[in-house]
């Protein structure tokens, strides 16, 4: 859900033509009675809170990667000793948490896809329908969107239950189990995603799509342009700021599954199968206290995600978006 | 509204796209259907074999379990303030600072927005760790400010983010107007531009309150012994059981989660997605 990262659609152009109200009077906005301070004064509580509780911790997360940290260490009264890279250095000799990357980034990638593309889907199919349709399934999609993760969760399960789920009665598979082969399991929990993450897409690119101005769609159906060539020339080019956005958005969030893993899955699955780097780094962590490798993990899914944004700050530029 | 839209359809291909839409409608509801379904389902009926997608005997029996057995009121109240206070606090916080970096310019300013971008990436589950011992530090682990704070300073990035465009959509010539006509900055600061983009507080908000209402890796990590401070998502997990779960509480009790968050969605729901798609269009 960011927003405003956007503009570049249709609305972007006005601010170009119409002249821009603040260019009126350059300099006097700083030079506004007092203004020095001000901007910095209604700074203050996000800063202090930001730097408190979301800074500071990750200045934690770090300095604890580098230390020897364990359940000895929190109770144990004993001294805390600097061990370097020696945390990273068991965590990528460890083939497990190969294994948990390459999932993570597998089940992220699945999940972003299915997701942009149910939700684009729909929102497409939003605009050729009448009110009453489009007013159920906007109706049905924020209920999935409001739903807590932690429900979510525990009802699809129940959907999928191999003994009193109705699914396997729909499909016929019996007392098949859903969470007990690892690709299922994963599966599953894709369906929740998917299901709880799609409505931002479809109500983001929807509103994307009804921003296109109609005159431009008439003037080109008047034209003779197909559909098809609308879509193509019109349609997507003016979507592709919003379609950067719900993308990155996506990849953030679905990088970050805990709460469905966690709960579907039973806390990473059968012999940890299900695992992702998340719920890895909370079993290591707080199942076995081994905090300084819990540390590195986060660490490890930190950087990759700064990654991403970087890209995303990148195309921001490259639409000469202004912040 | 319909005029893009429908205007080239021919009829047939409308009501085939209307009859899909109903379709999809139908499945995406499903879920929630049956998870208030199974709610009012006597025992009897969960546990049985053939799932039927409608009962004849609802009953209460889940609920009265729920509440009952655990102190279920008193984490739906623990629930209820940890997320009203964390909506209150951060759309105060965040409006404040959206209208510092919107409305001057001064150094720094495009570094911090950056910072704040890239604030709304951080996994907070990584930092659970290092929250834990902050926590513990500060005597706060069994309370429920453990969980306040924090959320409060998660949901401060994407809402900072997302209230820029609100406003910034404020024109400038108010701003002017308004001291112009001798109103101080604060007064035109509560006045003025807070209730103006007060729809937006209001989209920025639901956000912040299902992030924090639905979390339960908080709570299960800084909630470890004093279960009176327990909010919903723990007690929800109860009901698992090793050899049986009693689906019939889960969800009863899964329901009485959701639907506070429904009726909070469905209120402003219509400011959410124009919200939305203001801040997309902006």
């Amino acid at each position: 859900m960011t927003h405003q990262a956007t503009a570049a659609g249709p609305a972007a152009v006005s601010p170009k033509t119409a002249p821009a109200p603040a260019g009126k009077r350059p300099g006097k906005r700083s030079g506004r009675r007092g203004g020095r301070w001000t901007p910095w004064l209604y700074l203050a509580p996000a800063i202090v809170v930001l730097a408190g509780l979301l800074v500071y911790p990750i200045y934690q997360l770090g300095l604890i990667s580098f230390l020897e940290y364990t359940q000895a260490q929190v109770s144990g009264g004993e001294p805390t000793t600097f061990k370097g890279l020696d945390n990273y250095r068991t965590l990528f000799s460890d083939s497990q948490f190969w294994q948990v990357l390459l999932a993570t980034v597998g089940f992220a990638a699945a999940c972003v896809v299915s997701t942009l593309a149910v939700g684009c889907a729909l929102a497409v199919l939003l605009t050729r329908i009448r009110a009453l349709p489009r007013l159920a399934l906007m109706m049905a999609a924020l209920g999935a969107w409001a739903t807590p993760a932690i429900t979510g969760s525990t009802v699809w399960v129940f959907l999928f239950d191999p003994d009193y789920g109705p699914v396997n009665r729909l499909l016929g598979l019996g007392d098949h189990s859903w969470t007990y082969g690892r690709y299922s399991a994963f599966a599953l929990v894709l369906f929740e995603v998917v299901w709880c993450s799609f409505p931002f897409v479809m109500v983001t690119v929807y509103a994307g799509i009804k921003a296109i101005p109609s005159e431009v769609l008439e003037a080109a159906s008047l034209d003779g342009a197909s559909q098809w060539r609308i879509w193509r020339s019109i349609t997507a080019p003016m979507l592709r700021p919003i379609l950067v956005v719900v993308t990155i958005q996506s990849i953030i969030w679905d990088f970050k599954v805990f709460t469905q893993i966690y709960v579907m899955t039973n806390g990473g699955g059968i012999a940890g199968q299900n695992l992702v780097l998340n719920v890895y780094a909370y079993q290591k962590a707080f199942a076995s206290s081994q905090y300084s490798l819990g540390s590195a993990i986060g660490i490890v899914m930190l950087l990759i995600l700064l990654a991403v944004t970087l890209v995303y700050l990148r195309l921001l530029r490259r639409q000469g978006e202004e912040l | 509204m319909s005029r893009t839209g429908t205007l080239r359809i021919r009829r047939p291909w409308r009501l085939a796209a209307e009859a899909s839409a109903l379709v999809v409608a139908v499945i995406v509801a499903f879920p929630l259907y049956w998870m208030v379904l199974s709610a009012f389902k006597p025992a009897g009926e969960i546990q049985s074999t053939e799932a039927r997608p409608w009962t004849l005997n609802p009953s209460l029996d889940s609920f009265r379990r729920v509440f009952e057995q655990q102190e279920f009121g008193r984490y739906f109240l623990n629930s209820l303030f940890v997320a009203s206070v964390v909506v209150v606090a951060s759309a105060l916080i965040a409006f404040l600072a959206a209208t510092a970096v919107t409305r001057f310019k001064f150094k720094f300013r495009t570094t911090l927005l950056i910072m704040f971008l890239v604030a709304q990436m951080v996994p907070i589950e990584a930092l659970t760790i290092p929250l834990f011992f902050l926590m513990r530090d500060a005597g706060q682990l069994n309370t429920l400010w453990s969980l306040i704070l924090p959320h409060i300073a998660f949901s401060l990035p994407f809402a900072i983010w997302m209230l820029r465009g609100f406003v910034k959509a404020v024109p400038e010539a108010l701003e002017e107007a308004a001291y112009i006509d001798g109103a101080s900055r604060t007064r035109f600061l509560w006045q003025i531009l807070f209730p103006l983009v007060f729809p937006g507080l209001v989209a920025t908000s639901v956000f912040s309150f299902i992030s924090t209402w639905n979390d339960f890796l908080f709570a299960k990590s800084f909630i470890i012994s004093d279960t009176s401070q327990s909010t919903l998502p723990m007690a929800l997990l109860v009901f698992f059981k090793p050899d049986e779960n009693d689906w019939g509480g889960i969800m009863a009790g899964s329901t009485v989660m959701t639907v506070p968050v429904l009726i909070f969605f469905v209120l402003v729901q219509r400011r959410l997605v124009s919200g939305l798609g203001g801040a997309v269009k902006d």
